[in-house]
């Protein structure tokens, strides 16, 4: 009864999610089009102002949408792993949160089941986003889309961690879209996501150490060798890393007794 | 502490901040038996709910579910809990099977198992017809029977409801308080009832008077307006309350 217990209900919250994320069909598309906007608009004008140069996994020269397209890949975890605060904070204040910290299970496994269902359904979107790519002529190797699988898995655990963590530290639904512009843009901006970090080096020798840094950089650095078969053990060190840190800081925001809940009024 | 009681309290206190809510809170719910908290806003009865339902966690004073302790031994406690919140907890956008189906998998039940009993309790609330209807489009009094139904699958031995009749019409009002106490009589069940609305308590029924975090009088209603030296129950509530004002 007791793992019986554990496996019901991580199948419970991940079929909930996914319905969710169906139904809200706004979210699924915009959750598209935001990187699809990127890859076709901005990669296109951007193409003629940036060359890129032979960097390993590449092995030839490569287009500029086929540099980005790791990028927005980490850019939809990113955004998911964030919009899973969001409802985390929705649900807090709106009170369905509490239905699951009544349940049975530990603190922990619950915040864990959400992680996981968070991941799984931006893996359906990533998988998604390469489809209309590869109608573009966005093409990896056929092998990179299976080897992008535990990418995904290890860059979207992390990307949600960090989405976790924020959710348990705000009190308020409103304070939601100030942390949004401060980790989002931030990430984002400062990694290898939309150029090479040697580009970056050659402008600010700061800048570049920060964006070296940047888990979401070695999140995308893991998912762009995965898409081409290519290990890259010190992307996946980080990456793993950041993932129990912030898991950690997050299970313990969330424990009534000593962390960031604690602070809430009723 | 009662040994047949479904829920006992003891010496609980807690604050926020320097602000007491709750000031060494003793009281039992008996099985079987409808309790009601009785008490205006702010008297504490969410603060209540809020640690009985381990949102908060108190430091003093300590909070049993039929005989298990709710921070030693929480899960043994929480599987015997079954608890409707003041505030709406369902998912809109998903249909009444769905949401029953999502909290049946939070306690282990099997789909089939979970069916079974969805059906049942729909049955009971008359309200199977609606299974499939999308949470959005049901009124304010099918949503709260809904809760109630998802509040009952996992067959608890204790059911807490927070004011779970705010902003309802007095017929469905009238229904949900009949249910309850037809629950209590036939399954067995213990309900702890908060509320501030005196005509949804009986005078049979236990009663709790919760007034500035501290309990004024508890007994049956009955003998909660023996002790105001009052006709009725209102003015029983109003002396307790307005005594310790």
């Amino acid at each position: 009864m007791s793992s019986n217990l554990y496996v019901t209900a991580l199948f419970g919250i991940l079929w909930r999610e996914i319905l969710r994320f169906v139904k809200q069909r706004e979210r699924f598309i915009a959750s598209l089009v935001r990187p699809l906007v990127w890859l076709l608009v901005f990669a296109a004008g951007f193409r003629a102002a940036l060359g890129v140069s032979i960097i390993p996994p590449y092995e030839t020269y490569i287009t500029y949408e086929v540099y980005i397209t790791p990028g927005l890949i980490g850019m939809i975890q990113l955004f998911n792993g964030m919009q899973n605060s969001l409802s985390m904070v929705y649900d807090r204040e709106m009170g369905s949160m509490r239905i699951l910290l009544v349940t049975p299970l530990p603190r922990w496994y619950l915040l864990l089941c959400r992680l996981l269902s968070a991941t799984v359904v931006s893996i359906l979107q990533v998988y998604t986003f390469l489809l209309v790519a590869w109608f573009f002529d966005i093409q990896m190797p056929v092998m990179g889309y299976v080897w992008l699988l535990p990418a995904l898995i290890v860059s979207g655990l992390m990307l949600g961690a960090v989405g976790l963590l924020i959710s348990s530290a705000i009190k308020q639904l409103e304070n939601f879209a100030g942390i949004m512009n401060f980790v989002i843009f931030p990430m984002f901006f400062l990694s290898s996501a939309l150029y090479p970090l040697w580009k970056m080096q050659e402008s600010s020798e700061l800048l570049f150490r920060i964006c070296s840094v940047n888990p979401f950089t070695h999140a995308v650095e893991l998912i762009r060798h995965a898409l081409y078969g290519k290990f890259d053990g010190l992307s996946l060190a980080v990456t793993a890393g950041s993932l129990v840190f912030f898991l950690v800081l997050a299970v313990y925001g969330y424990n009534p007794a000593r962390g960031f809940v604690k602070r809430m009024g009723s | 502490m009662t040994s047949n009681a479904s829920l006992d309290v003891f010496d609980l206190s807690f604050a926020y901040g320097k602000k007491r809510a709750l000031d060494n809170v003793s009281f039992s719910v008996e099985n079987g038996c409808f309790t009601a908290l009785l008490g205006p806003n702010g008297a504490g009865k969410t603060t209540l709910y809020a640690l009985i339902t381990q949102l908060f966690e108190s430091r003093q004073g300590g909070i049993k579910i039929c005989g298990f302790d709710l921070k030693s031994q929480r899960k043994e406690a929480l599987t015997r809990l079954g608890v409707v919140f003041q505030q709406p907890t369902l998912d809109l956008d998903l249909s009444v099977t769905q949401n029953l189906h999502y909290f049946a998998s939070l306690h282990g039940l099997s789909a089939s198992e979970a069916n079974k009993r969805i059906s049942r309790e729909l049955e009971r609330l008359d309200m199977l017809e609606r299974k499939d209807e999308q949470v959005r489009s049901l009124n304010g009094g099918h949503r709260r029977r809904v809760e109630i139904v998802r509040a009952l699958l996992h067959e608890p031995q204790l059911l807490l409801l927070d004011e779970p009749t705010v902003g309802l019409d007095v017929p469905t009002r009238r229904d949900i308080v009949n249910h309850i106490h037809a629950l209590c009589q036939e399954k067995g069940i213990a309900a702890l009832w908060a509320t501030h609305l005196i005509d949804e308590v009986q005078l049979d029924d236990a009663v709790i008077v919760l007034h500035q975090g501290a309990i004024k009088a508890k007994g049956l209603g009955r003998e909660i307006v023996e002790q105001a030296q009052t006709s009725d129950l209102a003015s029983a509530y109003e002396i307790f309350t307005r005594r310790a004002s």
